[in-house]
């Protein structure tokens, strides 16, 4: 046990004393790799708060169920039992008065309320359900549909399947995009890798000589590697929130004159922590396929 | 200690470098394997070493029979061997220290021990004054000695060396026989491989090759 700390620690100290050896060609590596993994990571962030922005829009996963105007206090206490004992939704009922009150209160529309000889307006109920998936949604409508003396649900349904339509291709041109670059990421430790290998063939044949195990020699690379993988990781989350505070300003302006306030956010510590361990599990897979296929001239 | 059966090794184009040798080599023995150039004794070394792999025959060392090892047990074979090569085989990148840490490095020694015992080594062949010089700064007597140290630091049972005073004057090459000469008083088994005959009258157990062959 003591002998296999031994080696890894010694291996860990080798990849570092590496990285260091040649400081500018080390700085570009990790710059291509930050880089690589800056632009999906920044793609997933933007995605998110889009969606977070989508679901927070007035309607999106609302329902509104709208009962017949002849519908008595008692009938409309009977869909608010209803929704009292259906699960995994929030509400809020709509008194008839409310909803005239309001209409009178909109810009040009007072007079118009006024000469009515009564309310037209029924009493309403607006639904939201916990799951706004489009699916659900239209399965919640057409429930409430079914209701005694619900005259009219409506949901714009149109619209929540463009934006999820929207999100799901964003989020699959994200995956390619991701899969691509850490095709990159992959690619540059193999070549990184390869030269290391090429430049320390004679420790490599000597090692090998005196009693080195292919662990013994192979260890200090993928240390190498998946250090690599993760600074270019932490470099990719460092820069994600970076381009994050400089667009934070101008969305928060942007929100201000849509009357909301919308901030950018990012799961910092997890986010970093993501990045970190993807781009140490990346640059560990190049560094292997890299010596694998390297010190086969060594058998 | 090291018997060797019918060992043959045949390269790529059918030509025999060892064709059917047999021998014993007994513990604490100083052996010495002679013949001339493109006899065979560097081929037979490998095999000893397990740098090579034979192509018949058995090859027992300390009671393994080689050829029948699987590839991930021959490093652990090799760490009972200490080598010495005729070009050295030195990194240049790196002190002399260095050089002679890396046996117990792979051996995972810790590294408190492993400097002690670097030193130890260094001190043995009279370099320990140099520790810290790169070995491109040393005379080729001293890399030899270096090398010297290299083999024997990780405690080998064998110290197994080809050519080991090749290109050497004749001071620094009687130095390293002195230096194999006192390994084998302290019980090592030593197998050099050489032309040279002054080193006959130093050994028990001489082996002569001829053209692969056994004499």
């Amino acid at each position: 046990m003591n002998a296999w700390l031994t080696q890894h620690r010694a291996a860990l100290a080798s990849a570092f004393r590496r990285l260091f050896a040649a400081p500018m060609s080390s700085a570009l590596s990790l710059l291509v790799i930050g880089i690589a993994l800056t632009l999906p990571a920044f793609g997933y962030v933007l995605l998110d708060n889009l969606r977070e922005l989508g679901s927070r829009a007035s309607g999106v996963k609302q329902i509104s169920v709208f009962m017949e105007l002849n519908a008595s206090r008692q009938e409309t206490g009977e869909i608010e039992n209803r929704l009292r004992q259906a699960g995994g939704l929030d509400w809020r009922f709509v008194p008839r008065e409310d909803a005239l009150r309001r209409l009178q209160q909109t810009e040009g529309m007072a007079e118009i309320v006024a000469s009515l000889p009564r309310n037209p307006l029924p009493d309403a109920f607006i639904v939201e359900p916990r799951d706004s998936g489009p699916a659900a949604l239209e399965a919640l409508s057409r429930e409430l549909a079914g209701w005694p003396k619900v005259a009219h649900v409506q949901l714009d349904s149109a619209w929540v399947k463009r934006f999820d339509a929207f999100l799901r291709l964003g989020r699959l041109a994200l995956a390619l995009l991701a899969g691509l670059f850490a095709a990159g990421l992959v690619a540059v430790t193999f070549n990184t890798i390869r030269l290391q290998v090429m430049a320390q063939a004679a420790e490599i044949e000597v090692a090998r000589m005196i009693g080195a195990t292919d662990a013994f020699i192979r260890r200090p690379f993928y240390y190498y590697g998946a250090l690599q993988g993760a600074l270019g990781g932490l470099l990719a989350a460092a820069l994600v929130l970076a381009g994050l505070h400089l667009l934070a300003g101008p969305v928060g302006e942007l929100a201000a004159l849509y009357a909301t306030a919308f901030t950018l956010h990012a799961p910092v510590a997890s986010g970093a922590a993501v990045l970190g361990i993807g781009g140490a599990l990346l640059g560990w897979l190049g560094a292997q396929l890299s010596v694998s296929l390297s010190l086969r001239r060594f058998d | 200690m090291i018997v060797a059966s019918n060992l043959t090794k045949r390269y790529p184009g059918g030509f025999d470098a060892i064709s059917e040798v047999s021998f014993a080599i007994d513990a604490g023995q100083m052996a010495l394997i002679t013949g001339h150039s493109g006899a065979g004794k560097t081929t037979l070394v490998k095999l000893i070493a397990s740098i090579e792999r034979p192509t018949a025959g058995s090859l027992v060392v300390n009671g393994q029979n080689l050829p029948a090892l699987r590839r991930s047990a021959i490093p652990y074979v090799r760490r009972h061997f200490g080598l010495v090569f005729q070009d050295q085989k030195l990194l240049f990148d790196r002190s002399a220290l260095d050089n002679v840490l890396l046996p117990l490095q792979i051996a995972g020694l810790p590294r408190r021990d492993a400097i002690r015992r670097a030193q130890a080594a260094l001190d043995k062949v009279g370099l320990l004054a140099r520790e810290k010089a790169n070995p491109i700064a040393l005379s080729g007597g001293e890399q030899q000695r270096l090398a010297i140290a290299r083999a024997v630091v990780n405690r080998p049972t064998v110290l197994l060396a080809d050519e080991p005073a090749a290109n050497l004057d004749v001071d620094s090459a009687r130095a390293i026989l002195d230096l194999f000469a006192d390994f084998h008083r302290v019980g090592v088994t030593v197998v050099v491989a050489t032309h040279d005959q002054g080193w006959i009258e130093r050994c028990q157990n001489v082996l002569r090759l001829d053209h692969g062959r056994l004499l």
